[in-house]
């Protein structure tokens, strides 16, 4: 950070104390120290006593977490919420990336592009628990429009309320979020294709290369950051998804839609006595994947 | 290239064109439909709604959704739309203005430990929520703030300081800094250059962060459940699951509840597309 530009000589550290200091109060309150305790909250049992990693053990132990057996068997979810943000990101993370790229090139064609965007982004200005009842609208039995598509094309005897069951309902809230965080990726995409010069599609053009060619040779390289940013932001929030299985079924039926930042709240909030190390080892699990994947962002664009 | 050759790369053009328009459209298509569905149940009566938002034999248009939603027995929206102003306007503008201070400080003085406080502080913007949110809850137990719109101002305020410093450090850098300097040697205080002259310079920064801040604070659904539990302080996020119910859902009064609760962000983001956009693509994240 070097050669910058400065407006103080650097002895003096009043000045910039005193402006740094409402932020470095509010963060150490609010931010650092609670992160510090969480973990340290995480090493005791339920009398405050230290027990290293047995939080951590208990678990992995636990079928709400941890049940790879159903999956093995072939059987339906529950597998446990760390295995369902595992599905999750399987299944989210290519959708989402593959429409946003998809609507960021078509939409810069199209006539009308520009509101189609701002329709599409309407997904990510919403309140998460509001798009919640925008997908169990969309999946209801008699309400909703997929099951009314389903009966014009003659698969009435399938209609059902998708989100009730434990055999359709993580795959529906899976693709009921590609629905909301698609914007996103479109929006980043878009912004990344503005800064792509004119002049080497024109450059293209002229050498006679084909739209496909353009496509995988300019394109897609010329967007490798933007496709650093999407890829990352959607892993985050695949992992922290919480707003959306909260108000369509609070994780159920039977924990056939349970996902990590739930479990470890119902854990904490909703059990009696609370069991605040366990979901204290939930959150430090979920932050460490979190900051995996952060670093691995931050690793990629030093780098590039 | 011959003249043949010509017509036939022109009509592939044509035929392209067609079919860029075609699946554009069709894709948008599933993105519009819920938002056209969730309006049309809200001005219908249920019947009409289960036989199909879609089907129009019969179309009888009322209010009484929103009406409902409006004064609703456990969780009218009334109350808890102002709950959420209360909360998000503070929320809103306290962070910015003292990330806007420590922003101006990591881009224009030179102090020991500056580099690494800045990088901590960047760094603590992928901390999630939930890492955070279980020593939140004893603090504001222990304070009194439990239960009450201070502590959740504070939390939603903190928790916007990374990514608003980071964005702000980034806009004053490229500032130019003579004015700034010429404002010292004419001794104006560094608060005074901050305020007058700084700030005014960062308005379209500024609107980014409004934006974003607003539409996070408000959809937030995480930090208002654990900290705020009475029924008459609940935000306009805990009333939607309330209003939902857990056995029959009035879909009526629901869409409508839906439509009251996202229709201010939606404005604010009308209002404020250009730097919403903008503080976006430029990465804003939040935990």
């Amino acid at each position: 950070m070097k050669g910058e530009p400065t407006i103080m000589s650097p002895r003096q550290i009043t000045t910039p104390l005193l402006f740094l200091t409402p932020a470095l109060l509010l963060l150490t309150i609010f931010v650092l120290f609670p992160v510090a305790n969480t973990i340290y909250i995480s090493l005791l049992n339920q009398e405050g006593e230290f027990v290293g990693l047995d939080n951590y053990a208990e678990v992995f132990g636990r079928r709400d977490f941890w049940n790879p057996q159903n999956l093995m068997e072939g059987k339906s979810p529950p597998y446990g919420a760390s295995i369902h943000n595992g599905i999750w990101i399987l299944i989210h993370l290519p959708l989402s990336v593959f429409f946003g790229l998809l609507l960021a090139v078509l939409l810069r064609e199209v006539k009308g592009g520009a509101i189609i965007k701002s329709a599409v982004f309407l997904g990510m200005v919403i309140p998460m628990i509001v798009g919640g009842i925008l997908l169990r609208f969309i999946y209801d039995k008699e309400a909703g429009i997929l099951n009314g598509l389903l009966r014009v094309v003659g698969l009435g005897h399938l209609a059902r309320t998708w989100t009730a069951f434990p055999q359709t309902i993580l795959l529906a809230l899976i693709l009921g979020s590609v629905w909301i965080w698609t914007g996103f990726c479109m929006i980043v995409y878009s912004a990344g294709l503005e800064g792509i010069p004119v002049d080497l599609f024109e450059a293209a053009k002229i050498d006679g290369a084909s739209r496909w060619r353009i496509f995988w040779r300019i394109t897609v390289p010329m967007l490798r950051p933007a496709t650093i940013v999407v890829v990352t932001m959607t892993l985050l929030w695949e992992l922290k998804i919480f707003d959306i299985v909260w108000v369509i079924q609070r994780g159920g039926p039977g924990g056939a839609s349970n996902v990590m930042a739930l479990d470890m709240f119902l854990d904490a909030f909703f059990s009696i006595p609370p069991n605040f190390g366990t979901a204290s080892a939930i959150a430090t699990i979920l932050t460490i994947m979190t900051f995996g994947f952060a670093a691995y962002m931050v690793n990629r664009m030093v780098k590039s | 290239m011959s003249r043949l050759n010509i017509v036939a790369r022109l009509k592939k053009a044509k035929r392209f064109t067609i079919l860029t328009h075609v699946i554009a459209w069709a894709v948008s298509l599933i993105w519009i439909i819920p938002f056209l569905g969730v309006v049309m149940a809200s001005i219908r009566p249920l019947p009409e709604i289960l036989n199909g938002w879609w089907n129009f034999e019969a179309f009888n248009p009322t209010l009484r959704g929103f009406f409902e939603a409006w004064n609703h027995p456990t969780a009218p929206l009334s109350r808890a739309l102002l709950n959420s102003l209360i909360v998000t306007i503070p929320s809103t503008f306290i962070p910015i203005l003292v990330a806007a201070l420590g922003a101006y400080s990591f881009a224009r003085f030179k102090f020991p430990t500056r580099d690494f406080l800045f990088l901590t502080i960047v760094l603590l913007q992928t901390i999630p929520q939930q890492m955070a949110i279980i020593p939140i809850f004893n603090i504001m137990i222990n304070l009194g703030l439990w239960n009450n719109y201070i502590g959740l101002i504070l939390v939603h305020s903190a928790f916007a300081l990374p990514w608003q410093i980071l964005f702000l450090r980034n806009f004053f850098s490229v500032l130019p800094v003579e004015v700034e300097e010429a404002a010292r040697i004419d001794g104006a205080s560094y608060f005074k250059i901050f305020y007058k002259i700084v700030l005014p310079l960062t308005l379209p920064a500024l609107a980014s962060l409004t934006a974003l801040q607003f539409v996070w604070v408000w959809n937030d659904f995480f930090f208002a459940i654990i900290l705020i539990s009475s029924p008459e302080l609940k935000l306009a996020t805990q009333a939607v699951p309330v209003i939902k119910g857990r056995l029959f859902i009035d879909w009526n009064v629901l869409s409508a509840a839906s439509i009251i609760v996202m229709i201010i962000p939606i404005a604010i983001y009308v209002a404020l597309q250009r730097y919403y956009v903008k503080g976006i693509a430029a990465g804003a994240v939040k935990g």
